[in-house]
């Protein structure tokens, strides 16, 4: 991977994941032409989608035409795998997705789920959007979000530590501090 | 005079559950007092530091579990022992990465054995349920974490939602209540909530039930004063 040889297009992944949810909405805007010349202008040659328990099947395309490849399933025990090997992901809001894509140093989309009842997931995506950590869009919006995007004015994610909780916890308890 | 003493005696045993019942609420509401006086303050120094506390771990899902398994990851397993985790019976994959993590630790210790046990517990609300049938999901809930309670009588409790730890924190309340045992809950909100608690966050902190109380997030440590920062375990 990486560098063109002999003519031969560089695979330029793109990785949709809804994790295990039920995201039609994601998918099919994944799929709909107009997002899909997007990417392709953009430079991306294949589209993987991860479509979890939703029902929308997308149109599978070898992209010999000139045009996206297109391939799809449903789970697979390797999403880190296909993360790895993505230039772009797109994922749903799970924190889980998100903060996977982001330790990997993967460049992220994140598209929020309207459809849910208790819809806190955006918070989370707004948040780390408003620290240039990644895009936030919506299953409609998606379309101008990857033409506007500049993926080098992201803001690489210096990953967390539980070390503040774990030293609380056992100051409270009465164990001696760690030396 | 032989009728009086009769109805006097009548009036005794009539009043003799009303007292019992008063004495018992009194009894009670003094020891539910007494409980949330104590929470939240410090045990103190430990008088044997050796000596390990029993941990029960309630796992989330997807995300609030890989949380859990960083703060786990960073506390000194040799304080924190036996564990036991509890995760919802619908979520499988959840106890299968406390398994790797448990293992990992096996392999790089000599100290092999029981220091971890299992365990999945009926859910409460699943995503996406209404909150009506949600009622009598939880009332099923609160019975089977009853009885994983009293099993494993837990010193320290640690979770970090969703509603899974609910029923178990209640409990672990009211065993302290009872006074069989005395037991420290710490809660930690999950990293995606950013300006609202979760409804089990809401739920611990206002009801006072956790007795550490830990949010990721500055503005919500803003809102809920009595909350810990701590920043992202992400």
């Amino acid at each position: 991977m990486g560098e063109a040889r002999d003519g031969v297009k560089v695979k330029r992944v793109v990785f949709v994941t809804v994790g295990t949810t039920c995201f039609d909405a994601l998918v099919k805007v994944a799929d709909c032409q107009e997002v899909k010349d997007e990417l392709y202008r953009r430079g991306y040659t294949d589209l993987l989608i991860q479509m979890g328990r939703g029902s929308y099947l997308p149109a599978k395309s070898t992209g010999d035409d000139g045009s996206l490849a297109v391939d799809y399933f449903t789970f697979s025990l390797s999403i880190a795998d296909h993360l790895r090997s993505a230039s772009l992901v797109i994922s749903h809001a799970g924190s889980g997705s998100i903060f996977e894509t982001l330790q990997l140093g993967k460049p992220l989309i994140v598209v929020v789920n309207e459809d849910l009842m208790d819809n806190h997931q955006s918070e989370l995506a707004e948040e780390l959007a408003e620290r240039k950590h990644l895009y936030c869009s919506r299953p409609l919006t998606l379309h101008q979000t990857i033409a506007s995007m500049d993926l080098n004015s992201l803001v690489p994610y210096t990953p967390g530590d539980a070390t503040p909780v774990a030293k609380l916890i056992n100051r409270f308890l009465g164990f001696p501090e760690e030396s | 005079m032989e009728k009086n003493s009769s109805c006097c005696f009548s009036n005794l045993s009539s009043n003799l559950p009303i007292t019992c019942l008063i004495t018992f609420i009194t009894i009670f509401l003094h020891r539910v007092l007494n409980v949330i006086y104590r929470t939240g303050k410090p045990l103190g120094k430990r008088v044997s530091p050796q000596r390990p506390l029993s941990t029960l771990i309630v796992l989330g899902s997807g995300g609030h579990t890989a949380e859990m398994i960083n703060l786990l990851l960073v506390l000194r397993k040799e304080r924190f022992t036996p564990r036991f985790y509890i995760a919802a019976a619908t979520d499988n994959m959840s106890l299968q990465k406390a398994r790797v993590l448990e293992n990992s630790l096996a392999d790089s210790s000599e100290t092999k054995g029981l220091s971890a046990e299992f365990m999945q517990i009926y859910r409460s609300r699943e995503v996406g349920q209404s909150y009506v049938t949600s009622v009598w999901t939880t009332l099923v809930a609160m019975a089977h974490a009853l009885w994983l309670m009293i099993k494993i009588r837990p010193q320290v409790v640690l979770c970090n939602g969703p509603g899974t730890c609910i029923p178990l924190c209640v409990i672990a309340f009211f065993i302290k209540v009872i006074g069989i045992r005395r037991s420290s809950i710490f809660y930690v909100e999950s990293i995606a909530r950013v300006k609202r608690l979760s409804l089990s966050g809401l739920l611990l902190y206002k009801l006072r039930i956790a007795d550490q109380f830990f949010v990721q997030w500055p503005q919500l440590q803003r809102k809920y004063p009595r909350a810990h920062y701590v920043g992202c375990l992400m």
